[in-house]
């Protein structure tokens, strides 16, 4: 699977670009990104499972909520995410198998609260090689 | 960022007017707070386009308006007042942004500098294991499902019910520190389950408490009738907001109202625009939702001033009686109200959207604390953090023309990652350490991305506020010691 994902600066906030081969592969490189943003994924280790199904409109608000929905399981289940196996169907349907741990301060150090993930200049676009998509968080 | 290129004109030395012409679907002009050298800063990114984007809104009267601390927000710059019809107008809940009521609370006292300064270490130690704080942090307040709601319910007055802080405090606070036209029905499960953990807690990213002193006094007599006598004195400020439930309202009704701007026709050159009228069924949900959100941050903000006059007690030995610590205000600086404002020589009821600006109500109108009747509404600018803050009324000339609103802090001008770059948070503590302000983060990372060069000098942005009348500076003060997330 290839995916990946940079760091953007924004003057109040900061965003991710993710790329991936696939609609599946970018919202995955997404949520890696965003979890870097708060902690060192390399330190999350994966012996707990967790299914994620989501559902919505389109492709950019499946995004959106998908990001969302893994801040709230930090936040409410202070569950955190270092794989995450991705399926997109239709473009509006994601099936995610997300492996983590429970955050143990001990361990895990959050550098950044992320608020949310905005709809801010929120694109996804279908290049030749693959799906970027641009993604601007409250911080 | 490329710089905006947009067309702007000089109605005089602090007002800048975008033409409702600039852009097809604008419905009124834009207008910004700015002198030249601020309006150049401004200019260097792009969130004039925003300002104007704003003047899309179906119903906003007016102008779409920029305070001089803006900067780009997502959708709405930040420091942005729009106000919209209540009756054929929409309300957007990315006009408040996801931290509905951030707000700043000010504590003054009976001390001076000097009987503060030999113990700020041990204050500060105190207050940042008392107060939680930091990324995901967790409350000392259990609260349920169930208890839940009369928070939302009831904000402020819940805390003072519960043994957090006291009636005097609800005094002066906006709205007495509860919204009734909340209704916890409005707010989903997610929001609550998210609320619950985190009551009581400061929270991260531009959220502190600092323990300040009064530098500079310009009205002695206003001054004097908010606690504040002289030079030297010891003043607490908090600022924080609604947390995570705050944020999963403001999300919630974004996707609802990405829907309602589809059923309703309004085109908009943003999504994060997404709103409904003001009367319909999504609009007074928001609406109902985003006071219970706001009633929460009035509660959060309660409990945390409640741990500080504990924490001064314990650390100087004496009485809070004897210290003072009482409330001077504490305003909202991100959420939309109901208000009658006068539009063209007619009384109209609006919806006052303020995102990263302050309420600045003047001597006489309603809503303003008896205690301040005659002086008018206090309004508190705080710096970035470990700079200077202000304390400022709000003046007439701010009713007439930005529907009763001025700046709400300093405005960023570098981005996160730029200010990490430059500083590492090591150095932003020596730094401050060195200017004799003691600091406890919980996140170095989040420390330097707060550094002051990231931010506009507060002191340009009060001050172009002040000399466009509409808002009057009162006093300066600056921290000696920082709790920071």
């Amino acid at each position: 699977m290839e995916k990946c994902f940079e760091v953007i600066d924004h003057t109040a906030d900061i965003g991710i670009m993710a790329y991936g081969k696939t609609l599946a592969d970018m919202m995955s490189a997404a949520a890696e990104g965003m979890t870097g943003l708060m902690t060192d994924i390399s330190r999350v280790g994966n012996r707990l499972h967790k299914r994620t199904e989501l559902q919505e409109a389109d492709g950019e608000t499946l995004l959106v909520t998908w990001l969302n929905e893994l801040l709230y399981q930090y936040e409410v289940e202070r569950l955190l995410f270092s794989s995450f196996d991705v399926k997109v169907q239709e473009g509006n349907r994601l099936t995610a198998d997300c492996r983590g741990e429970k955050f143990d301060p001990a361990r895990h150090r959050i550098i950044r609260e992320i608020k949310a993930a905005t709809y801010h200049n929120l694109k996804i676009m279908k290049e030749k090689d693959g799906y970027t998509a641009r993604i601007i968080f409250d911080i | 960022m490329s710089p905006w290129q947009g067309t702007i004109r000089r109605v005089d030395d602090y007002r800048w007017e975008i033409p409702q012409d600039y852009k097809a679907g604008m419905k009124v002009p834009g207008l910004v707070y700015a002198d030249s050298r601020m309006l150049d800063v401004i200019r260097q990114e792009q969130s004039l386009e925003q300002m104007a984007n704003v003047a899309f809104l179906p119903g906003i009267v007016g102008r779409s308006m920029a305070m001089p601390d803006i900067h780009w927000g997502y959708g709405f710059p930040i420091g942005g007042v729009a106000a919209t019809r209540v009756s054929d107008g929409v309300v957007s809940p990315g006009g408040v942004g996801y931290d509905i009521n951030c707000g700043v609370r000010l504590l003054r006292t009976n001390l001076i500098e000097d009987e503060v300064r030999p113990k700020i270490k041990e204050l500060v130690d105190d207050l940042f294991r008392n107060i939680p704080s930091g990324v995901g942090s967790e409350g000392k307040i259990k609260v349920n499902m169930k208890e839940i709601d009369e928070v939302l319910s009831r904000g402020a007055l819940w805390a003072v019910e519960h043994g957090y802080g006291n009636r005097d405090d609800l005094d002066v606070t906006e709205e007495n520190g509860c919204m009734k036209t909340a209704d916890p029905d409005k707010v989903s499960d997610r929001a609550k389950k998210r609320g619950v953990p985190q009551l009581g807690t400061l929270g991260s990213g531009n959220h502190f408490l600092e323990i300040q002193v009064v530098r500079e006094i310009y009205d002695e007599k206003a001054a004097r009738v908010m606690g504040i006598t002289q030079p030297g004195q010891v003043l607490v400020l908090i600022h924080t907001g609604s947390r995570g439930l705050g944020h999963q309202v403001c999300d919630d009704y974004l996707r609802t109202m990405g829907e309602a701007v589809r059923r309703y026709g309004i085109a908009l050159p943003d999504r994060q625009l997404a709103c409904a009228p003001v009367e319909s069924d999504e609009g007074r949900d928001y609406l109902a939702a985003m006071a219970c959100a706001a009633n929460y941050a009035w509660a959060n903000r309660l409990c945390i001033t409640h741990w500080t006059r504990e924490s001064f007690a314990r650390i100087l030995g004496k009485k809070i009686e004897v210290l003072g610590l009482q409330q001077v205000y504490d305003v909202a600086h991100n959420i939309a109200k109901i208000e009658t404002h006068t539009v063209e020589g007619k009384s109209e009821k609006l919806c006052v959207h303020r995102k990263g600006a302050t309420r600045a109500f003047p001597a006489g109108k309603r809503g303003v604390p008896q205690r301040y009747q005659t002086i008018g509404q206090p309004v508190l600018i705080p710096g970035d953090m470990g700079r200077r803050s202000y304390i400022a009324l709000g003046t007439e000339r701010a009713l007439q023309e930005t529907f009763g609103s001025t700046c709400h802090g300093a405005g960023r001008i570098q981005s996160r990652g730029a200010a990490k770059r430059e500083q590492r948070g090591r150095d932003v503590a020596s730094l401050l350490a060195a200017r004799g302000i003691y600091v406890r983060a919980e996140s170095m990372e989040s420390l330097s991305e707060e550094a002051s060069s990231a931010y506009k000098d507060i002191g340009d942005v009060v001050r172009i506020t002040h000399q466009a009348g509409i808002s009057r500076s009162v006093a300066m003060a600056e921290p000696v010691g920082v709790i920071k997330g």
